[in-house]
């Protein structure tokens, strides 16, 4: 894979990862072009389109699209596969994760990506290793509070407030909304 | 100083904006106070500022003085400030700024980390964007790591060395070692990321991939994981849609790809795991066609037996009738790539194609439309032409040049009749004149010409095209140039194949000259108009008419019909004797390779040129004195050429299309002649000119033998007057086949810059029946126009 980006149908930027070193100002040319062609796509075309001499991947899911520039030699139909398994992941941790999850956490979606792929190439097969591996990582940096240690992702959460039968908040970022006893470090 | 605000109030923040300006100032203010806190060394927030210009920096403001800070961050002991180093390293940071370098001794204190997933920040963030001194500096701890039993870290360090090697291939050898026992590995993280990597070298390095074939015998090794892939139970750990571990099955179908190419023997060892992958595999969802798409491409790159290919066609011809587009488009690409070698199998699949073309889908048509023409051959080209034609009428724009292309160049090759060929090429100028490429135009008008009987019903045809629409140039062209060649038999109604309409001779001037004065006239079109009235001047009596628009013109602001129309005028009125000769009709013209668009024969792979050798000359060396010539030629010879100057050319090279049809006129059709026949041995002469000097004269000589016994060891020698130059060329053999099986041919060019009656002594020797023979004979029966 030579990169991924992720856009809002108005054609807004939510993530961008690079893998193929490119100036500040060739990226941004690829993306608006490539914003472009892709949002200009009508919904019964096929997902896969030829754009300069890279074969281009895309998928819709609901108001974001997961586009995929892959090499010639990379499998299409695979590379959906990686795209669903990427916003599986997403879903998993974020509990029904939407566009507004990714765009507070922007962060943390590209952790999940950096879990998941390296180099453009997927690193575990296992949905439930990535997911580990992150919560995993994230209890790196949780900060005790009041001898309760802050959950960091949406499943630790409900874990801990079933133990203290507190109410689960609908999403992650209804959790995320500045409450005052919460210390984020970022 | 109070605490600089927190990244989701920023983002919330930033979103109330209501304008881009609104937007730009909060960034702006936001941006001054991070600056100010990185002056003070806050290390505190240095990780909120620095996840707060990273959000920035994505909105696509410039954030480029976060980048050191990011190094500190690196640097930090703090998990938090690492990952968001790290992140803002990958999406700040590239090879092209020195800075990046500082990282090197970071990532080298992380890779040796205590906590695996501080290794895994570095290794992650090497693989990604580290440069070449990067990799070339920390290739052995990633090496190192390549050997861990930490699975966790084992898995990214193989992806993390497909990118040294890429960046870096010489270092490609010192991974080796580690390789070898990473395919022993049951964790599915690291056997992906082994097969990732062992691809890698192998595309990189032909050594290395026969290292793998022969030394470490890969395939059988590759051949078991699969086997236990498919064969093992319910996995939910790697279970997709009911198919364990796809992710990795694609993968080392890939590796077997290339294992197995050209390799006879790596290829009989995966021929069962194709077949049982091919047939086992649950097609319902796209995950197991993923995986059958990659099985096709394996069985078709590698030397499988034909039984395996015609069931990867097959199921490539299943794809095709998948409701999913994608299974589509794939499906065509894949038979685009196989339609040469295995063309039997494509051809049953043609119908599907060709209804593809029908798709929504612009990628598909595209593809369909390829593959459609690739499909054409002398048997179905009259059913797949209508198909085509069908789809030259709907098809977008965009396609319609290369359509008209590839319609012509399949009618040239495979049209079943002459009256077909013609009707195919009417109805794609009319459906999609203006899309039809240049040269188009002179090679219809030399296919025109040459079917001769079909003249009379042509020139109707054009005529009633134009009566209809006049806006599409390169059909107007043609019927122009038509209607000047055949006016008379138009208007005579002589029509065999079709009804036959009632014309005058001023209705056709009528529309002639209305192409004249029309504003979607070229001006290449107009010059074809006015020289087709003159031509009409001897096939049509209101030459009053005619001499009367030729007048008009002489003093037009275009300086190509002026020209045109002062010659024709000077024509009428010094040199009227002449006109007849020199309007006549003209003679078959001598077939110049075609030219197909280069983009479908590459796609397709079809390299052969219609004509193998270009006869095609370059006029430019004539214009200038062409028209020069016609006026000395009519002053001073008394021989008139058959066939040059029948029209007087333009001395610009605008246009072209002219040109080049007289440039296939001045190709002299000089009658081939018989040199020399005795013995049973025969030898005759073709001729052509050569270009672009017109007094050298190309002679190829054929010879063939009677007899029933081979003439072996045949040498042709020639022999020219003082005033001629000779340049003899290798024969094609030097055995004269018996009984006419096949021939000698050699290609002579003599140098005749006087003008001078060729005249040749041959020698020829030849071993015949055992005995050897050698004769003299002189060659004296030249045709007068191989020399003149």
């Amino acid at each position: 894979m030579q990169f991924m980006l992720l856009f809002s149908r108005q054609g807004k930027l939510r993530l961008q990862k690079w893998y193929v070193p490119l100036s500040d100002k060739e990226k941004k040319k690829i993306t608006r072009e490539l914003v472009q062609t892709v949002l200009a796509r009508k919904p019964k075309m096929c997902s896969f389109l030829e754009w300069r001499d890279l074969k281009v991947v895309y998928k819709r899911y609901a108001s974001l699209y997961f586009c995929c520039a892959i090499e010639n030699q990379d499998n299409e139909l695979i590379t959906l596969e990686i795209i669903h398994r990427y916003v599986e992941l997403l879903d998993k941790y974020f509990g029904s994760v939407c566009e507004l999850d990714i765009i507070f956490n922007f962060e943390k979606a590209y952790f999940i990506l950096d879990e998941f792929l390296l180099g453009g190439e997927a690193q575990d097969t296992s949905k439930k290793n990535v997911l580990k591996a992150i919560e995993q990582a994230d209890l790196l940096r949780s900060v005790p509070l009041h001898g309760v240690i802050q959950p960091v992702s949406y499943s630790a959460w409900c874990e801990l407030a079933s133990q203290h039968g507190v109410n689960q908040p609908v999403s992650y970022s209804a959790w995320c909304e500045p409450a005052s006893q919460s210390v984020s470090m970022v | 100083m109070p605490a600089p605000i927190r990244l989701r109030e920023l983002i919330r923040t930033i979103r109330t904006a209501r304008t881009q300006a609104e937007e730009r100032e909060m960034i702006q203010k936001e941006c001054a106070a991070i600056r100010s806190s990185f002056r003070e060394e806050d290390n505190t927030y240095r990780c909120r500022n620095v996840a707060k210009l990273l959000y920035m920096h994505m909105l696509g403001y410039p954030a480029h003085f976060g980048q050191l800070e990011c190094l500190k961050l690196i640097a930090s002991q703090k998990f938090t400030d690492k990952r968001i180093g790290y992140l803002g390293a990958m999406l700040l940071l590239d090879e092209r700024q020195d800075v990046h370098l500082l990282m090197t001794n970071c990532i080298k204190n992380d890779l040796n980390h205590s906590t695996q997933y501080v290794q895994g920040l570095a290794l992650c963030t090497l693989g990604c964007m580290g440069s070449s001194e990067m990799c070339r500096d920390l290739a052995g701890e990633v090496e190192k790591l390549l050997k861990t039993s930490n699975s966790y870290l084992r898995k990214k360090a193989a992806l993390c060395a497909v990118h040294v090697i890429r960046k870096v291939p010489e270092l490609m050898e010192m991974f080796l070692p580690a390789t070898k026992n990473l395919l022993s590995e049951k964790n599915h993280g690291v056997l992906h990321t082994s097969v990732v990597l062992l691809t890698e070298m192998c595309e990189r390095s032909p050594d290395m991939l026969l290292h793998f074939r022969k030394v470490w015998i890969l395939v059988p090794q590759l051949v078991r994981i699969l086997k236990n892939l498919i064969m093992s139970g319910y996995s939910p750990e790697h279970d997709v849609s009911g198919i364990s571990d796809p992710f990795l099955q694609v993968r080392i179908l890939r590796l077997l790809r290339i294992l197995g190419r050209s390799d006879d023997d790596s290829s009989e060892a995966m021929n069962d795991i194709l077949a049982q992958v091919a047939t086992n595999t649950e097609t319902s969802k796209n995950v197991g066609n993923a995986i059958l798409y990659e099985t096709v491409l394996t069985i078709m790159d590698i030397k499988s037996e034909s039984g395996l290919r015609v069931l990867a066609i097959n199921i490539l011809g299943r794809f095709l009738l998948n409701n999913d587009k994608n299974i589509r488009y794939v499906a065509l690409t894949s038979l685009l790539k196989t339609v040469q070698t295995d063309h039997n199998a494509v051809q049953r699949h043609r119908s599907t194609i060709v209804d593809c073309l029908k798709d929504l889908d612009v990628s598909i048509k595209r593809r369909a439309m390829e593959l459609s023409f690739a499909l054409v051959n002398g048997n179905n080209i009259r059913g797949m032409m209508k198909e085509l034609l069908y789809f030259l009428d709907s098809c977008d724009p965009e396609f319609k040049a290369d359509c008209a292309s590839g319609v012509f160049l399949a009618a040239e090759k495979y049209a079943p009749s002459k009256r077909w060929h013609i009707d195919t090429i009417m109805r794609v100028l009319t459906t999609a004149g203006s899309y039809v490429r240049d040269d188009s135009v002179p090679n219809l008008i030399q296919l025109i010409t040459n079917s001769v009987e079909m003249h009379a019903y042509t020139v109707q045809r054009l005529y009633k095209a134009l009566l209809d629409d006049i806006s599409q140039q390169p059909l107007v062209q043609v019927s122009s140039w038509c209607i000047g060649e055949y006016g008379d038999l138009l208007v005579s109604g002589q029509c065999e194949e079709e009804e036959p309409i009632q014309v005058t001779e001023d209705e056709v001037l009528d529309v002639l000259e209305g192409l004249l004065v029309s504003n979607l006239s070229t001006p290449v079109t107009r010059g074809y108009s006015l020289t087709a009235i003159m031509k009409l001047s001897t096939r049509f009596s209101s030459v009053n008419r005619i001499k009367k628009v030729v007048s008009i013109y002489g003093s037009s602001i275009d300086v190509e019909l002026q020209q045109r129309a002062v010659e024709y005028n000077a024509l009428f009125k010094k040199y009227d004797h002449m006109r007849p000769a020199l309007l006549e009709r003209m003679p078959i013209m001598e077939k110049t390779a075609s030219n197909g668009p280069t983009e479908i024969v590459q796609t397709n792979g079809e390299t052969e040129p219609s004509v193998p050798d270009t006869k095609h000359p370059p006029l430019v060396t004539q214009p200038a004195n062409q028209a020069n010539d016609l006026l000395d030629l009519l002053g001073g010879n008394d021989v008139v050429p058959v066939i040059q100057t029948t029209l007087p050319t333009k001395p610009a090279s605008a246009g072209g299309e002219l040109l080049d049809l007289l440039g296939d006129l001045s190709l002299s059709t000089i009658p081939p002649m018989t040199a020399y026949s005795k013995n049973g041995l025969k030898i005759e002469f073709t001729f052509e000119r050569a270009n672009p000097n017109p007094n050298i004269a190309v002679i190829t000589i054929h010879a063939t033998n009677t007899t029933e016994a081979d003439m072996t060891e045949f040498v042709f020698q020639a022999a020219v007057p003082k005033t001629f130059q000779l340049q003899l060329l290798s024969p094609s053999s030097n055995i004269v086949p018996a009984l006419n099986q096949g021939s000698v041919t050699q290609v002579i060019r003599v140098l005749n810059p006087q003008k001078q009656q060729l005249r040749m002594r041959v020698k020829l020797t030849y071993t015949h029946k055992g005995s050897p023979v050698q004769d003299l004979a002189e060659v004296n029966n030249f045709p007068p126009q191989s020399w003149q």
